[in-house]
This record gives structure tokens, C-alpha cells and sequence, in this order.
């Protein structure tokens, strides 16, 4: 009950946040306008293309640099033996988002596509074809790229630094009490994050100041760990990203070849392009490591959860240590009073894995699913049921309140939506003419993280504003939500507002991951324009002239670009406040952070349910329906968070059908790095995908009670599609993708 | 991308002339040439354009049609006449690749596209097919898509049209013209077959460029035909396994049967035995699952890819069983899919 009477966060938002507005840069995009690092074109720019490495293990022994060098059009051939050193070690850690990179430092093969040498030409052509004239000898050492034959590696930590296992209550007196349990193993597979735009970078010197254009989803830390790494001033770097064609977390880690390229336009101080081709996206810019997931739950007699144990074992490099953290998507989703999660690494040939999507959620929650559906039915009950049994009152892993939980609202309004009720419980029971159908259910959950962030909103003297932060859109739709919030903090109309974004001498928007983008810059944004309005305030109400004078102890409001006394109906114009004052401008700094220990749980939450298809002759599947109902806190543009969760939904068709990287295990190669190899969902393979919200206010969360929708849609739907192929076959999928030879 | 010459061919006479000396390759809608260029798996000297030649043309001959080489895809599968006479071929193609890539690709392109193999696709591996003589690079590798039938150590891959196995399936010819004159083969017996050394002898000769596809009357069969496609997306994927069936029913008695596999050898595999079984036979789904045992009889896994022979025994009584049910009037909105819906409720 305290939580309800706590209004310490409470904003009043005004009449922008909350509205379907369409994207501010929609049109760039559409009409191809809005500019992507790749489109850059200086003066005079030069061409770079890397060599992949075409074994997993061993060194370069030789490379036919005098061929690639006599290529004409070829300026420079980048090897061990004459790539600049930077001011760090490439090998070094220098703080826990710092994958260790190839920047060729060595003649060392880590992982098939390991860029192994740099190529810079006058032509883009001519630097392919000089790189493939390389032509390198290695000399091969046995490699491992796969969970079975990879070597142990266990750890403190996983993914973050997060701690790697962690065990609440008494596991043997919980399992030796219990009535019934059920053991389920699911293997994950490896996944690419495929954006539109694969990575790319244009460097170029201006005097000693350097400007890179590539999409990057960490404006502010990317700029000191360049500068760290080229040993100069984060001053001197300027890096621009004002749109990403995708990132997914791929472009929030930096990697070898952008500092190549960097290094190559000081060297021959000419700017240089690089632009990944789909296939050398993999391997060097991370990708989800496979894992395979034992978890056994016990229950009493009625099916409540006595014990909940959740396993990873999962890939990772055999020279960095991201862990993929799945297991921790078992800490707060369901009620069990005794818990243990523990990963394990295995160390393979491939390159480093890093963030993708709902990292360690997506998969942990993919088969936490499936395990929940076979404890419903050693329970007996249906799965929905089940899990409203099950459901957390409180976080069971840190014991605290939830700051906001609308779950139950989610599975009733999904459930009704998509008319779950008489369900039959045995699988094999429904039919679409000759196809089998099946209904299976999971929940979404994905925590609501805060970064740091920092803005500047300026009031100019006409009454419009430019607010200033250096916020990443991936397609997310930034440009547009974050100028919503900013123009409420400023009280103005947001066609008034200027929004400057996505380049490195902006106030630091921190990360665009974690799904925390919106709250932590918007937070920033929302603070900047408070503080502006202050200050006009402040001047207004001491000034005699002003219909506000005096105000200040009643206070007054900002709104449609007005103070209004709260004492009486007179209001004054920003333009006339500030005209009076004889000021050009008046500029309000903000912050989003979240201050001191979390004394609550947070999550966003959500019921997926989905409907497939399986023709019982092929074993082809197809998700029919997928409809979903998220609580996540307050939703600032429904047309976008609706847009998230649907591509998350569709993210989570993906994972469960289609999305696998697979490599040859003899020569550790990947077989289908092109998106005709690998396959993700088309239109045609989520003809009716529904996202609903729900309404959910949390005064904890952070001031603007925003949570967070842009990796919460992937949870929970690859388990539910699992469950309905189950439903629809009777044959539960251990592995996911689900193949058609496996339902036959 | 290897430095490479461009020009352009006026006539038939002319892209023959250019093409006649080694290292040049036609070039037509370029969506599969050009990606093999980029990646090294085709490294030409010389391109020579044939995307201009007056062969875009379909013209009716006696009761079939005769499909200039560089007709688009897409302008055949629309054709009035082709899905009047030959639907299983409009559903091939409609179930092939994507609609902007269909426009692009020539009926000469989509009959001479090379093998999706990975191994193929990857300079670094040995290939018999891009290199003779270099070795299998799939053979003991990832093999879940490669061939179950007609293959030999030599080579494993399996040719990835929609477009051919329906040709097959319609005892399709290809008209071939070359520095030694003109040829005819037919549809199913054009790609060759592997052997221990290698992929085979090519299908065309050097110089030869494929002119025209002739396709005879389909008599009886034109309203009992259909293609279906297994793939791991509802669209934009190749086969796992495919089947084109065509029936001509008289009296409730099967008189004339056809059935082509694909995505299970080298070539578009016509099942000739299983079509000569069928004859005489009610269809029904009986008959449909003896006449396809027998269609896998030869059948033996290349590596572990044993599932794709259950898969294509399947797929070839499903389009047996959808062939004698009746072409619908309208091709359905998932063409050649198991989720096409016409027979779902
Ligand atoms: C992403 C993707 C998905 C695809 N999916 C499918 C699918 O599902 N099903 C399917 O069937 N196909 C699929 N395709 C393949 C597509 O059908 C072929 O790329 C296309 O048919 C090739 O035609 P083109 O005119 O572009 O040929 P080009 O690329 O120009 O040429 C291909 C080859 O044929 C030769 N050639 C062309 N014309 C002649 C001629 N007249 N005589 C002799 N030689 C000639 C060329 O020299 C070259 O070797 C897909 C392709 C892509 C890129
Ligand atoms: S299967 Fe054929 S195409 Fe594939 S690697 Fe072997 S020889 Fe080459």
C-alpha cells in the first residue's frame, strides 16, 4: 500500500507525449534523404576492404602484399607488418563495454572472418579485388566452433559483468519435498543481428581533429574509447550517426576495422571508407552465441513452483568472455521460492559474441517457456492457468516490490483478444483443413535499465526551441519520441522544437540499448526544458512588467508556449518574456539518470499467444496469429512502441523458425553468411501480428514512469510459438529453429 | 571482384562469336551472375550482354508455347496462356525468389543459375563445379540441402530452379544455338548428372547460349497440375524439396501422369517409372504413395540430409494429391504453398 501513496516521481506530461505522431524523419527516409555513414562521399575519399581470415585458428604466414600493391588503383596494403599502432593495445580491456579487438596487431587467426588485412584503394573494386589477390598462407592449428567440442571456460560473470550463477533458498530440501518435477533441455542457435545496413565507417583528419561517420548506438562512450585507443583528445574526435539502418545491439560494440580505417586515413591522410559486405559482418561485430538450457522445476501437489533451476551453457570466444545470460530470465518472472541460476562458458574459434536483442533474455525466455508448459502439464492445468499460479507477487530473486506490474491485465486482455478459452489441454486436437493448428502461450518480461544521459533545451526568442542531445535512431523512432518529451518539458507545441541529435558534440544521450534509450535521454531532455522554463519563469515573475509578476509563490505553468499564473488565468507569451528581457535565448541543462539504490523490481511485462499452422505431411510451419499485450509503463508514441513490439514479435518468428548462423565444423567457416543462407522472417510468415498496450503507471520507474518496448516483444513469443507447435503436433521442440524434418 | 571486359551482343550471331573463346559469360538479368562475381565464385574476363536480344518473346506454336531466353520470369508466370495451359509453371515461378527479383531474371538465367551449394558459393573451399578437379568441399560437410538422388562423390550439389521442374515435369525442350549450329535437349535431361571426377560434362558447349524454351501441347493435363514447394519460410526461400504433378484423369482413371522432384538432384528429376505406375490407377492417395515410393527408389542420403528423402517422398503425394483435386481458378496468394489456403477449410 506505501507504493501507492508514494508520488515522489509525478510529472504531468503535456499534449505531445502520448500521441501516434508519425516520424519526424520519415519522409528523409522514405525518399532516401536521410543521410547513413556509407553515403558519405569527401573529397578525394579513398576505399578500404579487409581480408577475412579463412581459417578459425592459427597464424598468417604469409601474405602476397606485392600482388594487391601492383593492383592498379591500390594506395596502400595494411598488414602486421606496417598497420600504425594505436596508443593502446587493441588486446586491452579498457572498461566492460571494450570488446578486444583485431586491428592487426598480430598474425594471429582467432575466428574464421577475422580481417586479417586491410586493402585501401581509389576504387571500391579495385581494393576487392587487391584484398582477394592477398591470397594468404596459414599455418592451421585445430580449432573448435561448436558447444559440443568447445573447452570449458567458467567464469565470475556473464554478459555485463553480471554475476554468473546465483542461488536463493535450499535447492535439495525444496527438490526432496516436492511432489512432481519436470526436466526440459532446449539448445539456442546462433544468430546474426542482419541489420539493413551492415556496419560502415568514413573517416577523415581535418587538421588534427577527426571525423568518422558510422552508425554507432553509443555516441559518448564510442568517442572516449576512440580516443583513448588513437592516444588523443575526445575533443578532437567528431563522430557522427545521425541514423542507423539497424543496430540491435551490433553497433553498440566498436570493432577492429573501424580503428583500421581511422588509422589508415591519418597514415595516408586522405579520407578512407570502409563498408562491411553482409558476409564480413560476420564473424567481427558480434552475433548471439548459442546456448543450450537444462531447467528443472519442482511443484507441490496443487502446481505451485517449489523450486526453480535454470542452466546455460553457452559459446563464447577464446579471447574475450561475453557469456550470453540466459538463465537469468528465470530471476523474476515467476514465484519460486527457491531459485538457482547458474552459466556456463565453453570457449570456441569464433568470434566474440556480444549484445543482440534481448540479450540472454530472448533465449533464456525461449526456454523457460517451454519447461513452464511441460510443468503445466505434469500439473494438469492449462497453461495460462499455470502460470496465473505461478504468478510473482514479489521479484523473487531480490525480494522487493515491483514497481509496476499489469501482467495479470496483459494475459486477460491478450487471452481474450485471441480467445484462448476452451483451449483443448492434449495436443494434436485442432485442424485448419488439413493442417494441424495449435495454441501454446508465453510471458514477456525485460527490465527497465536507466543510463546516463545529458541534454541542453534552448528557448529562442521567437518562442521555438532547439533541443540538443546525441540520441542514436536505429529505426526506433527517436527523433521523433524523444522531441515529444521535450517539447512537454518545454510547454511548447513540438512543431516548434528543433531536434538535434546523433553526432558527437551533443550533450551525451548515453546508450541506445538495454530498451532504456527513451527513458534515460528522454529523462535528460524533460529536465533541460524544465530548466529553461524555470529560468523564464524566474525571470517573469520578478519582472513588474510581466502579468506574472508575483506569481512565484502559487507558481507557475508551462503550456502552448505560455506561463500561466496558477493563482489566476493570466499568462504571458515565451516570446514576450523573453523580448523584454532584451534575451536572445535562454538555455535549460538537463540529466537522466537513475539516482541511488533501486528500492524496486522493474520490468516490463507482456502475454504473447500464438496460433501455428503445421502441415502434417511437410512439417512446415506457420505462425497464423501472434498476438501480444504489453505493460510498459507509460507509452510515449503508440504508433512507434506499437512498431517496436510488432518487429520484436516478428524478431521472436525468427528466432523460433528460421534464424540459425551455421558454420563448417572442419574448416570453421560460416556456410551462410548472406540472407539467402540465412533466413529471416518475410511478410508472408506473419500475416496477423497484433501488439496491444496496456495501461500501466509507475511512479518508480523514473520521473516520466517510461519503461521500455523495444526487446520485450522477442520474449516471451518464441516460447509461445514453441508451446503451439507442441499443441499443434505433440512433439515438443528441443532445439530452436524448429526444422520441418522434426514435427514428421 | 575480378577486373572483367563489358560488351554488349546485337544478334544471336554476335553473343556466339564473343562468347566462343574461354572466359567470357553471358550476362542477362545478372541477379545470379553478378552476385557469384562479387563474392569470387565466378570470376569472368569477359561479359558479353545478351539482356537486349530480340528472344522476349512467347509465341504460340501448335498447341504449346515457345519462351524466348530472355523473357523475365515474371512476364511468363503472368501469361494468359501459360496459366491457362501450363499453371504448374506459373506456380513455380510465382514461388521462386521475390517479385522484384523475378522481374529481373531471364528464363535462359533461371535454366542456367547456378547451384546455392555453400561450397560452391565459397572461394576458399575445393569445388569440383567452380574448379574441376579441386574436389567435393560439401561432401562431409553441411549437406542438409544438398542432393539425394543422381549424385555422385564427384559432386553433391542439387540445382535450385522452381522453373526447371515444372519444364521438366511438361517434357519441356531447350533450344540450344552454337558456333557448330543448333540443338535441342530436353528440359529433364539438360543439367548433367555428377560423376566420381566431378560435376559432369557441361550442359552447354562454349559459345552455346540457350535461345528459346519449347513447351508441347499439354493435352489433357492443363486443369489437373500444380507445384508445391517445401521451404523454412513461408516465402522467399529455395526448396527444400519440391514437386511439380500433372495429371490427365479420364473416367475417374488416371491416363497420362507427370512428376517432377526438385531441390533432390543436379537436375529437375523426372520420375518416369512412378508416372508409368500411375497410369491406369484411380488417383487417390494410395496410388499417390506407391507411385512416390517408387519415384525414391534410388534415393540415398549425399551426408545428413537423409530426412529430405522421406521429405520428398511426401511432397511428391501431396502434389499428386492436389493435381488430381484441380488446378484452381486462380493461383492462390502463397503460390505452391502448403499454406496456399484453398484447401485449408
Ligand atoms: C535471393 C535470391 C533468391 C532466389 N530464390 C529463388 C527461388 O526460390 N527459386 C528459383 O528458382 N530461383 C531463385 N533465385 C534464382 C533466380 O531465379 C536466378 O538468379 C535467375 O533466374 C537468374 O536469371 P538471370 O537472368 O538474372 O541470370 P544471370 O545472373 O544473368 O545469369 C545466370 C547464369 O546463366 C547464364 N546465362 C544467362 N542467360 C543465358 C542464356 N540465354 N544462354 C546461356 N547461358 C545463359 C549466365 O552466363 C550465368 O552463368 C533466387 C535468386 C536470389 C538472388
Ligand atoms: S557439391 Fe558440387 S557444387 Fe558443392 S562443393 Fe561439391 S562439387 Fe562443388
Amino acid at each position: 500500500m506505501d507504493d501507492m501513496l508514494n508520488t515522489q516521481g509525478h510529472v504531468r506530461l503535456g499534449s505531445s507525449a502520448g500521441q501516434p505522431l508519425t516520424r519526424r524523419d520519415g519522409i528523409l527516409k522514405v525518399t532516401g534523404a536521410a543521410p547513413y555513414a556509407a553515403d558519405a562521399r569527401p573529397e578525394g575519399v579513398l576505399h578500404a576492404v579487409t581480408l577475412a581470415a579463412g581459417i578459425a585458428r592459427g597464424r598468417v604466414a604469409r601474405l602476397n602484399s606485392a600482388a594487391a600493391e601492383a593492383h592498379p588503383g591500390v594506395v596502400k596494403v595494411y598488414t602486421p607488418a606496417n598497420t600504425p599502432a594505436l596508443a593502446v593495445s587493441p588486446d586491452e580491456k579498457i572498461h566492460p563495454f571494450v570488446w578486444r579487438m583485431e586491428v592487426l596487431q598480430d598474425d594471429r587467426v582467432r575466428y574464421a572472418g577475422q580481417p586479417i588485412a586491410m586493402v585501401v584503394a581509389e576504387t571500391l573494386e579495385a581494393a576487392t579485388e587487391a584484398a582477394r589477390l592477398l591470397a594468404p598462407d596459414y599455418e592451421a592449428e585445430p580449432h573448435r566452433v561448436t558447444l559440443d567440442d568447445a573447452e570449458p571456460f567458467d567464469t565470475e560473470t556473464t554478459a555485463f559483468g553480471r554475476p554468473a550463477n546465483m542461488t536463493k533458498g535450499d535447492l535439495a530440501t525444496a527438490r526432496a519435498t516436492s511432489s512432481r518435477h519436470v526436466t526440459t533441455q532446449v539448445d539456442t542457435s546462433a544468430q546474426y543481428h542482419n541489420a539493413m545496413e551492415p556496419h560502415a565507417i568514413t573517416a577523415q583528419w581535418v587538421g588534427d581533429r577527426l571525423e568518422i561517420d558510422t552508425p554507432n548506438q553509443a555516441i559518448g562512450l564510442s568517442k572516449q574509447t576512440f580516443s583513448a585507443f588513437l592516444g588523443i583528445a575526445p575533443e578532437q574526435i567528431l563522430l557522427r550517426s545521425p541514423f542507423i539502418g539497424g543496430g540491435f545491439g551490433s553497433k553498440a560494440i566498436l570493432y577492429g576495422a573501424q580503428l583500421l580505417t581511422i588509422l589508415a586515413a591519418r597514415d595516408l591522410e586522405r579520407p578512407v571508407k570502409l563498408a562491411l559486405r553482409r558476409d564480413q559482418v560476420y564473424g567481427p561485430t558480434g552475433h548471439r552465441a548459442p546456448t543450450r538450457q537444462t531447467l528443472r522445476i519442482d511443484m507441490d501437489d496443487m502446481g505451485r513452483i517449489t523450486a526453480l533451476d535454470h542452466d546455460t551453457i553457452t559459446l563464447t570466444s577464446s579471447f574475450d568472455q561475453f557469456l550470453e545470460s540466459a538463465s537469468n530470465a528465470s530471476h523474476s518472472l515467476y514465484a519460486a521460492p527457491v531459485l538457482r541460476t547458474t552459466h556456463h562458458g565453453r570457449r570456441a574459434d569464433v568470434g566474440t559474441p556480444g549484445p543482440m536483442r534481448a540479450p540472454g533474455e530472448a533465449p533464456g525466455s525461449a526456454a523457460l517457456e517451454i519447461a513452464m508448459d511441460e510443468a503445466a502439464r505434469a500439473a494438469g492445468l492449462d497453461p495460462l492457468d499455470f502460470r496465473l499460479l505461478n504468478h510473482a507477487d514479489t521479484d523473487p530473486a531480490s525480494g522487493m516490490s515491483f514497481s509496476s506490474k499489469a501482467l495479470r491485465e496483459c494475459y486477460a486482455e491478450a487471452a481474450g483478444r485471441f480467445g484462448w478459452a476452451g483451449r483443448p489441454q492434449e495436443p494434436r486436437q485442432m485442424r485448419e483443413g488439413r493442417l494441424l493448428k495449435g495454441w501454446g502461450m508465453g510471458t514477456a518480461q525485460f527490465p527497465c535499465p536507466m543510463f546516463q544521459a545529458a541534454a541542453h533545451a534552448t528557448l529562442r526568442a521567437d518562442g521555438s526551441a532547439v533541443v540538443e542531445t546525441s540520441a542514436a535512431d536505429m529505426g526506433q523512432g527517436a527523433w521523433t519520441a524523444l522531441a515529444q518529451i521535450a517539447a512537454d518539458g518545454l510547454g511548447i507545441d513540438i512543431d516548434k522544437v528543433e531536434f538535434r541529435s546523433g553526432h558527437s558534440d551533443l550533450p551525451d544521450a548515453g546508450v541506445a540499448g538495454g530498451s532504456g534509450h527513451t527513458a534515460t535521454a528522454g529523462t535528460a531532455l524533460f529536465n533541460a526544458g524544465s530548466d529553461a522554463v524555470r529560468q523564464l519563469a524566474d525571470l517573469a515573475t520578478q519582472d513588474p512588467a510581466s502579468p506574472l509578476f508575483g506569481a512565484g509563490n502559487a507558481g507557475v505553468t508551462a503550456r502552448s508556449g505560455r506561463l500561466w499564473r496558477n493563482d489566476d488565468d493570466r499568462s504571458e507569451a515565451y516570446e514576450d518574456i523573453l523580448a523584454r528581457a532584451g534575451l536572445e535565448l535562454i538555455r535549460g541543462e538537463g540529466t537522466g539518470a537513475r539516482e541511488g539504490e533501486p528500492t524496486h523490481a522493474m520490468f516490463s511485462h507482456g502475454a504473447v499467444f500464438a496460433e501455428v499452422l503445421v502441415d502434417p505431411d511437410l512439417g512446415q510451419v506457420r505462425v497464423s496469429r501472434l498476438i501480444g499485450a504489453f505493460a510498459a509503463g507509460r507509452i510515449i508514441n503508440p504508433a512507434l512502441a506499437r512498431s517496436q513490439l510488432l518487429g520484436g514479435m516478428i524478431w521472436g518468428i525468427g528466432m523460433a523458425l528460421q534464424e540459425e548462423a551455421l558454420h563448417d565444423t572442419r574448416s570453421g567457416r560460416f556456410v551462410n553468411n548472406d540472407l539467402a543462407g540465412y533466413h529471416v522472417p518475410v511478410n508472408a510468415d506473419a500475416p496477423m501480428v497484433e501488439a496491444i498496450t496496456v495501461h500501466e503507471d509507475d511512479p518508480f520507474v523514473n520521473a516520466l514512469g517510461i519503461k521500455g518496448v523495444g526487446e520485450i516483444g522477442v520474449t516471451g513469443t518464441v516460447g509461445a510459438i514453441g508451446n503451439a507447435v507442441w499443441h499443434a503436433t505433440g512433439v515438443r521442440p528441443g532445439r530452436f529453429p524448429i526444422h520441418p524434418e522434426t514435427l514428421i | 571482384m575480378n577486373r572483367f571486359d563489358y560488351a554488349r551482343a546485337d544478334s544471336i550471331g554476335a553473343a556466339i562469336a564473343a562468347a566462343g573463346t574461354p572466359g567470357g559469360s553471358f550476362l542477362a538479368g545478372g541477379t545470379n551472375l553478378l552476385d557469384l562475381m562479387k563474392i569470387g565464385a565466378a570470376t569472368p574476363e569477359r561479359l558479353i550482354d545478351i539482356s537486349r536480344l530480340p528472344l522476349d518473346r512467347i509465341e504460340d506454336t501448335d498447341g504449346g508455347l515457345r519462351i524466348g531466353a530472355m523473357v523475365r520470369n515474371a512476364d511468363i508466370a503472368r501469361h494468359p496462356e501459360v496459366l491457362a495451359r501450363y499453371p504448374a509453371l506459373a506456380e513455380a515461378l510465382l514461388s521462386g525468389a521475390s517479385a522484384q527479383l523475378r522481374n529481373a531474371a531471364t528464363t535462359g538465367g533461371n535454366v542456367m543459375q547456378a547451384t546455392r551449394c555453400s561450397y560452391f558459393q565459397d572461394p576458399l573451399s575445393p569445388c569440383n563445379r567452380r574448379e574441376p578437379g579441386s574436389g567435393c568441399g560439401a561432401l562431409g560437410g553441411r549437406t542438409r540441402n544438398h542432393a539425394v538422388l543422381g549424385w555422385d562423390e564427384g559432386c553433391i550439389a542439387v540445382h535450385p530452379s522452381d522453373m526447371c521442374v515444372a519444364l521438366a515435369a511438361y517434357d519441356a525442350v531447350v533450344e540450344i544455338t552454337g558456333p557448330e549450329g543448333s540443338r535441342d535437349v530436353p528440359m529433364a535431361t539438360f543439367h548433367p548428372l555428377p560423376d566420381a571426377a566431378g560435376a559432369g560434362t557441361p550442359a552447354l558447349a562454349e559459345g552455346e547460349i540457350v535461345t528459346h524454351i519449347r513447351l508441347p501441347d499439354p493435352g489433357g493435363m492443363a486443369r489437373n497440375a500444380r507445384y508445391l514447394k517445401l521451404r523454412e519460410r513461408t516465402s522467399f526461400a529455395f526448396a527444400l524439396v519440391s514437386a511439380a504433378a500433372a495429371l490427365e484423369i479420364r473416367d475417374g482413371v488416371i491416363v497420362s501422369a507427370r512428376l517432377a522432384l526438385g531441390g533432390v538432384a543436379a537436375r529437375p528429376w523426372r520420375c518416369h517409372e512412378a508416372e508409368a505406375m500411375l497410369v491406369g490407377m484411380v488417383p487417390t492417395r494410395g496410388s499417390f504413395t506407391v507411385a512416390a515410393a517408387e519415384a525414391l527408389t534410388g534415393a540415398t542420403p549425399s551426408g545428413d540430409n537423409a530426412h529430405k528423402i522421406e521429405l520428398a517422398r511426401r511432397i511428391a503425394v501431396r502434389a499428386l494429391d492436389l493435381a488430381a483435386a484441380g488446378t484452381p481458378d486462380r493461383l492462390p496468394a502463397l503460390p505452391a504453398s502448403a499454406f496456399a489456403g484453398e484447401d485449408n477449410g
